[in-house]
C-alpha cells in the first residue's frame, strides 16, 4: 500500500504566549528565531502511515509546502520512518490559503505516483482551519473520513475509527482514501533513531516549483484569496486570578467562599 | 437579495440544539438588513418547527441514502440545494458533521470558507460582514473578511446564541431532488459506539471538572468524578489525559475536543495549553488547581491554588458537600 502524509511546518505552538509576537503587515505569528516543528496531528499522521506500512508491507512519502527551511520537517518524516519525500516550495506559495496549499499538495502527491492512501492532520497547530486535508481529497477525487484515529486492513479495504462527539464510528471504505487524523493514544507519534536521523540527513529531498506541479500564479496565488485575513490581534490578557493561599483546608475553604460569593454554587 | 441557507438538523420535530445556534448566528450576517433566510434539511422528518425560528424557505432533499451522515451523499444534497437556493453564505455547525464537511463543499461550490467563528460583526458600509476566529489556538484572534461569494462558515459551537421561537411562524418547503446511487457512497458506517454517558452531557453541563497530565495518571479522576457528582456537573479532561488513554477522547475539551461555557470551570492538573484554553473561554468561572505556580492556566483562571490536588480536593469535596447539603 502507498501512503501520503502532508506535514506542515510551523513556530513551536507550545511557546508559552508571553512569547507570541504578532507581525502586523504581513498578519500572522513573528517567526523571532523560535524553533520550526512539524505540526502536531500532522506527526500523529504519520504514526498512523508508519502503523499502516508495517502492516500492509507499504511505502510511505512526506510532502510539505513551505520554504526552504520545510525541509527539516520532511527530514524528521524520513527519520521516523518515510520512504521519499518532496518539498514544494515557491515564493507564488508563500502565504497561499487552503485552497492554494490543498491544489499543491495535491499535485505534488501526483507528481510521486498513485496512492492508495493520503494521510494529514486534522488541523494545523497554527491556524486550525481544518480545511487542507479535505481539499487535497477532493482534488485527487478521493474520498475523505476526518478525525480518524486508527486504521487497519480489514480484507480489501480500509476500517477507520473516527471520533465523534459522544463516543467513536467504526467507518470502512476501499483505496483509495484521504483520512485527516485526530491524536490518539494509538498514534503517539514515535521517536527516530540517532541513526535513522543520520540516514534521513542524506537522503536526496526533491524541491518542486510551482511551475514544475503545473500550477499557475493566479489558481494559487493572492489572486485566487477567496477569504482575506484583515486583522490579527493579541486578546487582552490581563492576570485576574486570585491566588487562594493557606493549607488545603483553608484554601478549600476559601474556595467554598469564592464560589458562593460569584453564585456558581 | 442574497439568501442565507443553514444546514439544520430536526431531532423528534425539533430543531437540533446546533442548528438553532446557527439561526441565530445567521441573525448577525445581515448587518441589520433581513436576507430571507433558508435551512437546509437532508433526510425525512417533519422541518415545520423551522418556520417558527424566523426560517422563511426550508429546502428539502429526501432520499434513503441521507438518513444517515455520510459525507459523499451529504454533499451531492448540499450541492443540489445550494445551486436552488443560490445563497451567498453557507453555514454549518462546527460538529463532526459540519467540520467534516465544511471544506469540500467549499471546494466544490467555488466558495470561501472561514471556520471556528466566534463573532459576526457589519464592516464600515455594513456589506461585507467580518468574521472573528480564533488563531494560533486562541493565543491570537483574526478578523477573516470574505473576497468572494459564497462562503462556507462553521461557528464554533455554544458560541452564538440559539435562536428563539416567535410566533406561529410561515414558511415554504422546496423539494430538491438528489437521485443518489448506493455506489456513490465511498465510505460506510459499520458500528457505532457511544460512549456511556453517566449524568450530565459534557457541552450542556452548568460545571465541568476536567483533569490534565498533572493528575499521573487515570485514577486521578476518581476524585474528580466525585467532586461533579457533588457538583452535579461533568467531568472533562485535556488533550493529555485522553492521548496517554487515561479517559476516552469524547472527554476531552479543547480546540480539538469539546467547546463548553459552564457556569464553573475547574481544571486540575491542566497546565493551560493553548489547545486547552480555546475550549473553555466561555466559562464563566474558572478556577485552576495545579501544582506548578507558573503554569499558563493561572493566566486565565480567575481563582488558583497552587498545590498538590490529591491534598486539596478532598476538603474541597467535603466542604461542597456541607455547602450544599448533598
Amino acid at each position: 500500500m502507498r501512503i501520503a502524509v502532508c506535514l506542515k511546518q510551523i513556530i513551536d505552538p507550545e511557546l508559552p504566549a508571553s512569547q507570541f509576537k504578532i507581525d502586523p503587515a504581513l498578519k500572522r505569528q513573528q517567526p523571532d528565531g523560535h524553533p520550526l516543528v512539524v505540526s502536531p496531528y500532522d506527526e500523529n499522521a504519520l504514526e498512523v502511515a508508519l502503523k499502516l506500512k508495517a502492516e500492509t508491507n507499504g511505502r510511505v512519502a512526506v510532502l510539505s509546502v513551505g520554504e526552504a527551511a520545510a525541509v527539516s520537517a520532511l527530514r524528521k518524516g524520513l527519520a521516523m520512518g518515510a520512504d521519499e519525500a518532496a518539498l514544494i516550495s515557491d515564493p507564488v506559495l508563500e502565504g497561499a490559503d487552503a485552497f492554494g496549499i490543498g491544489i499543491a499538495l495535491a499535485r505534488g502527491i501526483q507528481k510521486l505516483g498513485a496512492f492508495d492512501c493520503v494521510l494529514c492532520g486534522c488541523e494545523s497547530g497554527d491556524w486550525a482551519d481544518r480545511t487542507v486535508g479535505p481539499i487535497v481529497a477532493e482534488v485527487l477525487g478521493f474520498p475523505c473520513v476526518s478525525f480518524v484515529t486508527q486504521v487497519g486492513r480489514h480484507g480489501d479495504r480500509l476500517r477507520l475509527q473516527r471520533v465523534v462527539e459522544d463516543g467513536i464510528e467504526i467507518w470502512e471504505g476501499s483505496p483509495p482514501l484521504a483520512l485527516t487524523i485526530l491524536s490518539h493514544e494509538s498514534n503517539v507519534p514515535r521517536y527516530p533513531k540517532v541513526k535513522d536521523i543520520m540516514a534521513a540527513s542524506r537522503k536526496p529531498v526533491p524541491t518542486w516549483s510551482a511551475a514544475d506541479l503545473g500550477l499557475e500564479v493566479q489558481q494559487v496565488g493572492r489572486a485566487a484569496f477567496r477569504t482575506e485575513v484583515q486583522e490579527l490581534t493579541l486578546p487582552s490578557r490581563e492576570s485576574r486570578c486570585e491566588m487562594l493561599n493557606g493549607g488545603p483546608d483553608e484554601q478549600a475553604a476559601a474556595l467554598v467562599a469564592r464560589l458562593r460569593e460569584r453564585k456558581v454554587l | 437579495m442574497a439568501a442565507i441557507l443553514a444546514l439544520a438538523r430536526i431531532d423528534n420535530g425539533a430543531p437540533s440544539r446546533s442548528s438553532l445556534e446557527l439561526l441565530g448566528g445567521a441573525r448577525r450576517l445581515g448587518g441589520g438588513r433581513t436576507d430571507p433566510l433558508c435551512a437546509a434539511v437532508l433526510g425525512p422528518g417533519d422541518a415545520g418547527a423551522l418556520y417558527r425560528y424566523g426560517v422563511a424557505t426550508v429546502y428539502r432533499a429526501d432520499d434513503p441514502l441521507l438518513k444517515d451522515y455520510q459525507a459523499d451523499c451529504y454533499l451531492q444534497a448540499l450541492v443540489r440545494i445550494a445551486e436552488a437556493a443560490k445563497p451567498r453564505f453557507l453555514l454549518l455547525a462546527g460538529d463532526s458533521v459540519g467540520r467534516d464537511l465544511a471544506a469540500r463543499l467549499a471546494f466544490r461550490l467555488g466558495a470561501g470558507i472561514v471556520t471556528d467563528v466566534i463573532d459576526i460583526t457589519p464592516d464600515g458600509s455594513g456589506a461585507v460582514p467580518r468574521f472573528t476566529r480564533p488563531a494560533y489556538g486562541g493565543k491570537a484572534t483574526a478578523v477573516i473578511v470574505p473576497r468572494t461569494f459564497p462562503v462556507v462558515l462553521t461557528l464554533k459551537p455554544r458560541t452564538f446564541d440559539p435562536a428563539q421561537a416567535a410566533g406561529a411562524g410561515q414558511g415554504q418547503e422546496v423539494r430538491v431532488e438528489v437521485a443518489l446511487e448506493p455506489g456513490q457512497a465511498r465510505v460506510r458506517l459499520v458500528e457505532r459506539a457511544q460512549e456511556q454517558s453517566t449524568g450530565v452531557k459534557l457541552e450542556d453541563a452548568r460545571t465541568v471538572i476536567s483533569g490534565g497530565r498533572g493528575l499521573g495518571g487515570p485514577e486521578g479522576f476518581t476524585l474528580l468524578t466525585e467532586l461533579a457528582r457533588v457538583l452535579k456537573g461533568a467531568v472533562g479532561a485535556s488533550r493529555a489525559a485522553t492521548d496517554a488513554g487515561w479517559v476516552p477522547s469524547s472527554m476531552q475539551v479543547g480546540q480539538t475536543g469539546k467547546t463548553v461555557s459552564p457556569d464553573l470551570y475547574i481544571a486540575v492538573g491542566i497546565s493551560g495549553a493553548t489547545q486547552h484554553v480555546a475550549g473553555i473561554t466561555g466559562a464563566k468561572t474558572i478556577v485552576a488547581i495545579n501544582a506548578d505556580p507558573e503554569a499558563p492556566i493561572f493566566k486565565v483562571a480567575h481563582l488558583g491554588i497552587v498545590g498538590d490536588y490529591k491534598m486539596i480536593l478532598p476538603p474541597v469535596i467535603a466542604k461542597c458537600r456541607e455547602a450544599l447539603g448533598a
